[in-house]
């Protein structure tokens, strides 16, 4: 009796040592998840989202506090990128948060300028150079395009003005329509889709509407 | 090197833990619907089985069996089994959020498959030397592996195939799990 309470006292101690310094050992930094959303959001920090930036989205989404599809500024393809890591399905951006825009910048008219500072502090990527009293002016290369300095601007100086391609950056556009045997697909699936869709059945249905409103959005663009 | 291989292949493929002795089902049906997860939770599983037969036999050997103390194996070997899975799962958060987050709640679970404590006991039941412990775990848990990925692979292709409506979901799977069980009663026959 005494030995048998002794004995797993014994191997519980042991174990519990163990397992104390694997804690210590496998200790995790932070939710190295975080970084991984982080690292797909397009980093404008512009707040729409409801966040104040792109890292406290990212956090909010590791938690399940947020849904995936509140990044205006990423549009559909970080929805799916997103949906990808996550392993869910993607869905259409949030109109709340706002819509998908063509990539802008922020040109400051300089002639106006009044030197307020105004738009420096509302800036959250600090691209705005100046001083109180002087001009101030626009570094193109960090600005995100986030319209976060338009409203604060006591002078209506500043415009977003979109990036025009140029030949570096030019790209093909996405086919206007689907490819048929896509097409094909996407409708098969959605004619055989059962009643109650039993999980087993979950493959098709999220990844085939997933391409389909990829190829579809692309036409739009 | 005979008897271990003859353990080997008698865990892997004639006494299959899963397909013919009927053990660890639950994670057979829960986690095989993504060939990915499968292999995560095959690896996780491989880990813990290979690991607590080794830990328990230990057990067994020199504190159960010294002290008279037989009939505590089952409260000992969960015991051992539970802390392996800790570590499991503390290892698999640290190295690979993506498959923890996926694998869920059946990397905990692990504890509860029982696979991982029949094992164990069968150990203790056999009279083996430790490497052969070792080795009847290992092939335990290749045999739960193999079984494991072959099912996710084919659930993977059945959910794209043209199903007739009241085989859908579940009960297709159930039907391809046990023409699989069938077909590896056929190693029986290896003996």
């Amino acid at each position: 009796m005494l030995s048998a309470i002794i004995a797993l006292a014994v191997l519980a101690i042991i174990f519990g040592l163990a397992l104390g310094y694997a804690a210590v050992r496998f200790k995790v930094e932070g939710d190295p998840l975080v970084e991984k959303i982080d690292s797909l959001l397009p980093q404008t920090q512009c707040g729409q989202c409801t966040f104040p930036g792109c890292r406290p989205y990212a956090e909010a989404i590791a938690k399940g506090e947020a849904d995936i599809n509140q990044c205006p500024p990423g549009g559909e393809t970080t929805i799916i990128a997103l949906a990808d890591l996550l392993g869910r399905d993607p869905k259409p951006l949030n109109p709340e948060n706002g819509e998908e825009k063509p990539k802008r910048v922020a040109i400051i008219d300089e002639q106006v300028c009044i030197g307020c500072t105004l738009c420096i502090q509302a800036c959250p990527v600090d691209a705005i150079l100046g001083a109180a009293k002087h001009m101030h002016t626009v570094i193109e290369q960090e600005c995100t395009g986030c319209d976060l300095c338009v409203p604060p601007c006591p002078v209506d100086c500043i415009d977003m003005v979109e990036i025009k391609p140029t030949l570096s950056t030019w790209k093909w556009d996405f086919p206007t329509s689907l490819p048929e045997d896509l097409a094909n697909l996407a409708n098969r699936i959605d004619n055989t889709e059962p009643a109650p869709s039993h999980n087993a059945h979950q493959a098709p249905e999220t990844t085939a509407p997933a391409k389909a409103t990829k190829a579809a959005s692309g036409g739009e663009r | 090197m005979k008897e271990y291989f003859l353990i080997l292949l008698s865990t892997v493929l004639v006494n299959n833990f899963v397909l013919v002795q009927f053990l660890g089902l639950c994670p057979f049906m829960g986690v095989s619907r993504k060939l990915e997860t499968a292999t995560g939770m095959a690896l996780a599983t491989t880990f813990v089985l290979t690991l607590s037969s080794a830990l328990s036999y230990l057990v067994n050997a020199y504190i159960l069996l010294p002290l008279g103390l037989e009939y505590l194996k089952i409260i000992a070997y969960i015991l051992v089994i539970a802390v392996v899975v800790q570590l499991t799962e503390m290892f698999v958060h640290k190295t690979s959020p993506i498959l923890y987050r996926v694998l869920g709640i059946f990397l905990p679970l692990i504890t509860t498959n029982c696979a991982v404590l029949g094992v164990a006991l069968l150990i203790t039941r056999q009279d083996y030397s430790f490497m052969q412990a070792v080795t009847y775990g290992l092939g335990a848990s290749i045999g739960f592996s193999l079984v494991l990925i072959l099912f996710a692979a084919m659930r993977e292709r059945i959910t794209v195939a043209d199903v007739p409506e009241v085989f859908q979901g579940p009960a297709i799977a159930l039907v391809t799990a046990g023409l699989m069980s069938l077909a590896f009663m056929g190693f029986s026959g290896l003996d």
